[in-house]
């Protein structure tokens, strides 16, 4: 699990139409990020529509995601069950739309925590320098280095297979990967004139950090964070086909693809290929938003 | 006693008669190799004295001979012993306390060395009597053995403390290999990372963690076996793997049991190819409540448990995805001591009417002061069939208003947490050799009497009864008592929730013959006898 | 410069310590121990005495201390001791999935760099254009695709497809041979594992050489080159594209470090017997010796990569040595 987004200079975040305007309110800026990067539009309309089917599972699902039907088992996909059943008759469409709220809970949170305790430990690194700076790359180091099963199955046997648990071993590795961009990123601030200026105008440590490292570093800080959420996404499912990750009967994507569908993949194969397709749609769609955000936020490549 | 084991075997002949696939007066083929699946990952070591798991036996019992052992013609009876390296079953003498047996003429192990009386009695003390820093977790299982003697080189005798029928089960177990008393007295060890026996087949090779070979013995003891010049084990845990290997015909069996799925996948994409032997197996899952853990010390609410459940209905449906089959108590199904049908349905849980049993529970719940419960059941990280009986528990008590979520632990922290008590229920399985009814049931008893019960109980008189039942010889007495103990344990006291017994499933290719399927995965596994007919 | 360097590799052991402690600790942390699961796993029963028995057999009824300096000093002499599981020395159980493991690795880089410097570069030449958009795609679907999904399904779609064609379903060989023994039945085995592998490296790459090369497309030499009239073919081979490699190597060279992870899952979906099933293996097993010595070893693959690219880094841009 690594990340492909290369450090990125400071920048100030901006999103121009055709004539170079800065557009204003929610729909302007949408507008713009539509005509501006209709790849990208793409990838969020994907996500949005798994993350409202997430949000709104109750009212769109068919079917309880949870309780067993024995009379339909492994049922191929019909008008009753327009995605088939699962080898213990749930409906399959209702535990892929109650599984995005899943996936999206494990998602949005590992990358945030993740994130935000990357930006302040990447931050702080850069900023105050030295010893701590050193010690604190060495720490990094490590839990880069650790293989993220054993992490994994460290939380989940010491504290349960809880959702939760499986969030902070998601989250731990995270950590690391978000504190370097940010901290390269910092570094090349710290040494800026103005920043001197404020220290020696002698402002607090807090506020020349909020007031001018933080913003600069946001560009590359919410890139990371969005490309998070689709790996945080693809690690839920790596870790539950090793069956250290969320546990029956809750319906999670991963989980999904672990067990029952490897011993049903010829038999009923949509058991296996249409959670498959859930984590490939939305991770693709993160994806693309991803890159688009990207360009938004460096200039120096939205030239291109 | 004699009599109690015609009649059983009278009995069963008819119960497994399905199990039994058409093998007929075809004459056996000599030569080939099999390529079998082993459907797990290496064991820790291949010594069958220390070790629990078939991972080892399947790899290794070809090399070995035993004492005694179930018949490898009729291996689905629970009654038929016959001899391996003895010359005749004995009968017993003095009250039923000692056993005598004649071994062959002209056994050798494979370093050419004879098989002597001092070989079976070295091997027998390893088990029954293990030294210090020697594991032997079939130890209690001997408890009945007071000393093994080896008065001279062809005779062996066994001294019980008491008359009991169990000990002829008992010492057919699978697991019991024949050592040689040289290695063993040199080192006790030895045998944990080397193979020498008296089997059908010789070791050749084992790649570490991924398969063993043997060749055949041109020496063994049973004139003309073994059928097949040499056999191929390969390890997979992972079931998908071991499926495709058998459909593109890289193996041609696995021998553990595969769930129904499996079984119709195979069947779908090859037909005749595939021929497919069932039996019930000397496996089931139980859940043991923690008496010590409120409101778990209440019998009202360890009876409601079980009375939530619909076994007649959900273990049918149950067998279309998970490998169990047969609605049962806690005797095996096919032995002469198992419950009828009748006798079945008295008890909770088994009642014919589940809306009477469920009323039942939530009655109990609420005079308990447990209604709308919440809890959690500890749970293996293993698919077939805890996960399937797990989800399916947590359903079926949600209908008496129970509200149960599962925490699933890989073997060890699972293992860990029932030890030290950290738990509120948990899904166990009880997974036996040669079906042995009167010492399965042990597992059942007080950790007082049998360490390894969770469920932090004492009860005197459940302790007693088991007592009487053990030292009773008489099959109707013993079947009598073991009715009284059944609906002690899971009815009356609700000690334990018996849920169900496993099926076991094994597709082959069809040129696979000779291999006769049995109650479990552990017996029946040398392969003599086995032969490839193309 | 020399100081840097120095100071560089000598940070390389608190790391290594660090990680020592950390998977020592987070091992025993973890309910339950290696006698419980193989004494527990067969699903028969066991006493307390034969429990006893087996912690003294292993050693971990001793002190936490005492085991963690018995690690340590094994480790300053490279000797990681005996598997608690299979009682084989741990050097004799890794060197023996080894090479598996790395054939896979190499393969799927191979084919990394076979798919993804070409598409990359063209991509980038081709920038916004269609052949961009799906290169693009490709990589993106690439990324998002777990990679152990895609074993189960390809495993099935060759199955199926050989079943439909010839009669009967094929699958490649389940027992290793070395390659040097039977190419065909080696190749066979590993082709499959090194694809899914290879798609999600070959993305990652892809990527990679797109910015790298479109960052270099923009440096002032090109642009003088391309007004010098040069033709377009010889600036990307000569000028651009060997420019363009330095980070898709550094990038490729951090990725086969943590092909490991890959392979954790990987090996999993096509019982491959190599490093990463080990280590699932030995961490079911709580098997605190292979373990450890399976972490040490990925810890220090990964932790030598990174110092290797940060001398690199550091002899390539001054400036990097004063940050």
């Amino acid at each position: 699990m690594t990340i492909e987004i290369a450090p990125t200079s400071a920048t100030v975040p901006v999103l121009v139409d055709e004539r170079g305007r800065t557009p204003h309110g929610l729909w302007g800026v949408a507008a713009t990020f539509f005509r501006r990067q209709p790849v990208g539009a793409i990838g969020l309309v994907l996500v949005l529509i798994f993350g409202l089917a997430g949000i709104f599972a109750e009212w769109v699902a068919p079917y309880n995601p949870t309780s067993n039907d024995f009379a339909a088992m492994t049922e191929a996909p019909s008008w009753a069950h327009w995605l088939g059943t699962d080898q213990l008759g749930r409906d399959l469409l209702s535990r892929i739309l109650y599984g995005a709220r899943t996936a999206f809970i494990v998602g949005m949170t590992s990358a945030l925590v993740g994130g935000f305790s990357g930006l302040v430990i990447g931050v702080a690194s850069a900023y105050f320098g030295g010893r701590l700076d050193l010690w604190l790359q060495r720490v990094l180091d490590i839990v880069m280095a650790f293989p993220l099963i054993i992490m994994a199955l460290a939380v989940v046997s010491i504290f349960g297979t809880g959702i939760q648990n499986v969030i902070v071993a998601i989250t731990i590795p995270l950590i690391p990967r978000c504190a370097r961009i940010v901290r390269s990123s910092a570094l090349a601030i710290r040494e800026v004139p103005y920043v001197d200026a404020a220290r020696a105008l002698g402002y607090g440590h807090t506020r020349i950090i909020m007031r001018h490292m933080v913003p600069n570093v946001m560009g590359p800080f919410l890139v990371i964070i969005t490309a998070f959420v689709g790996q945080a996404i693809l690690a839920e499912a790596a870790l539950s086909y090793l069956g250290l990750g969320v546990q029956e009967p809750v319906p999670a994507w991963g989980l999904m693809l672990q067990g029952g569908a490897e011993e049903y993949a010829s038999t009923a194969p949509w058991i296996a290929i249409f959670p498959g397709l859930a984590i490939m749609l939305t991770v693709f769609g993160i994806n693309l938003f991803g890159d688009a955000l990207r360009d938004i936020l460096d200039p120096k490549l939205r030239e291109r | 006693m004699r009599a109690g084991f015609t009649l059983c075997a009278a009995a069963l002949t008819a119960v497994l008669a399905i199990a039994m696939p058409a093998s007929g007066a075809e004459a056996p083929k000599r030569g080939g190799t099999l390529t079998f699946m082993i459907p797990a990952d290496a064991p820790p070591s291949f010594d069958g004295h220390q070790e629990g798991t078939f991972a080892m036996l399947h790899a290794t019992a070809p090399f070995y001979s035993t004492l005694t052992r179930v018949n490898p013609e009729n291996p689905s009876s629970t009654t038929d012993f016959v001899c391996d390296l003895c010359t005749d079953m004995p009968q017993p003498a003095d009250d039923g306390r000692t056993y005598t047996f004649k071994l062959r003429d002209g056994v050798k192990f494979h370093d050419g060395t004879p098989l002597t009386s001092a070989d079976v009695k070295a091997s027998w003390e390893s088990i029954i009597h293990p030294q210090e820093g020697v594991l032997s977790p079939r130890e209690s299982y001997y408890m009945m053995v007071d000393k093994v003697e080896a008065p001279d080189p062809a005779t062996v005798v066994f001294r019980l403390k008491f008359a009991t029928t169990t000990f002829l089960p008992a010492l057919a177990d699978p697991f019991t290999f024949v050592y040689q008393k040289e290695k063993l007295e040199k080192d006790p060890h030895w045998y944990e990372k080397n193979i020498l026996g008296s089997g059908p087949f010789k070791f050749v090779t084992y790649e570490t963690g991924q398969s063993i070979t043997g060749v055949r013995n041109p020496d063994y003891h049973h004139p003309g076996l073994p059928y097949l010049d040499g056999f191929t084990g390969i390890y997979a845990a992972k079931q998908a793997t071991r499926l495709d290997a058998i459909r593109s015909d890289r193996a041609a069996a696995e021998f553990r049991g595969l769930p129904p799925s499996a079984r119709d996948e195979l069947k779908a994409a090859l037909g005749d190819k595939i021929t497919v032997q069932e039996s019930d197996w000397n496996c089931g899952s139980l859940v043991t409540p923690n008496h010590a853990k409120k409101p778990f010390d209440d019998v009202r609410v360890r009876r409601a448990l079980t009375l939530a459940v619909d076994r007649w209905h959900g273990v049918p449906a149950l067998s279309k995805v998970a490998d169990m089959h047969t609605v049962g108590g806690i005797v095996f199904p096919a032995s002469p001591l198992a419950a009828t049908k009748d006798e079945l349905q008295q008890l909770a849980g088994f009642w014919p009417d589940i809306e009477k049993s469920r009323a039942e529970a939530r009655r109990l719940l609420k005079e308990a002061g447990a209604e709308g419960l919440s809890f959690e059941l500890l749970n293996r990280n293993v698919d077939q069939p805890y996960k399937y009986v797990g989800t399916w528990l947590v359903d079926e008590w949600s209908k008496v208003g129970l509200k149960a979520t599962q925490r699933v632990q890989p073997t060890g922290p699972w293992t860990d947490a029932m030890r030290r008590g950290d738990f509120e229920v948990v899904l166990q399985a009880n997974c036996r050799a040669v079906p042995n009814p009167i010492l399965d049931v042990q597992p059942y008893l007080p950790s007082s009497v049998f360490t390894a019960n969770y469920g932090n109980f004492e009860d005197k008189d459940e302790v007693a009864l088991y007592g009487k039942m053990l030292h009773e010889t008489d099959p109707a007495h013993q079947r009598a008592l073991m009715r009284e103990f059944e609906k002690h344990s899971i009815d009356t006291q609700a000690h334990e929730i018996w849920v169900s017994w496993w099926y076991r499933t094994v597709p082959h290719r069809s040129y696979l013959k000779g291999w006769k399927i049995s109650p479990s995965h552990f017996i029946n596994q040398d392969l003599a006898t086995v032969w490839l007919d193309r | 410069m020399y100081r840097y360097i120095i100071s560089r590799i000598l940070l390389v052991f608190p790391t290594l310590i660090g990680a020592a402690a950390l998977v020592f600790l987070l091992m025993r942390l973890v309910p339950g121990d290696i006698c419980l699961v193989r004494l527990g796993s067969g699903g028969t029963s066991f006493t307390q005495a034969s429990l006893a028995t087996c912690h003294a057999e292993i050693g971990i009824d001793r002190p936490w201390i005492l085991q963690f300096l018995d690690f340590l000093w094994g480790l300053a002499r490279l000797d990681f001791g005996k598997s608690m599981w299979s009682g084989k020395p741990v050097i004799v159980e890794i060197a023996t999935r080894f090479p598996i493991s790395l054939e896979v690795a190499v393969m799927a880089t191979v084919i990394a760099v076979v798919i993804a410097i070409p598409l990359g570069t063209i991509s980038a030449l081709k920038q916004n254009t269609w052949v961009d958009l799906l290169v693009r795609t490709f990589s993106i679907a690439g990324l998002a695709t777990p990679a152990f999904w895609l074993g189960i399904v390809s495993i099935l779609i060759v199955l199926d497809v050989t079943q439909a064609v010839f009669g009967h379903p094929w699958m490649p060989p389940i027992d290793y041979v070395p390659l040097w023994q039977d190419p065909i039945r080696n190749l066979s085995i590993v082709m499959l594992p090194a694809l899914t592998i290879g798609y999600r490296y070959a993305a990652v790459s892809m990527r990679m050489t797109r910015s790298a090369m479109l960052e270099v497309l923009r440096e002032d030499y090109i642009r003088t080159a391309r007004a010098k009239g040069l033709i377009r073919r010889l600036i990307i081979n000569r000028h651009a594209l060997k420019n363009a490699l330095l980070p898709v190597v550094t990038v490729i060279g951090i990725e086969f470090a943590f092909l490991i992870g890959g392979l954790v899952v990987t090996e999993q979906v096509f019982n491959l017997n190599g490093i990463g099933r080990l280590m699932v293996l030995s961490v079911q097993n709580q098997d605190y010796t292979l373990t450890q010595a399976l972490v040490m070893v990925v810890v220090t693959i990964a932790v030598l990569s990174n110092l290797v690219v940060d001398l690199l880094y550091a002899w390539l841009d001054p400036r990097i040595r004063l940050a």
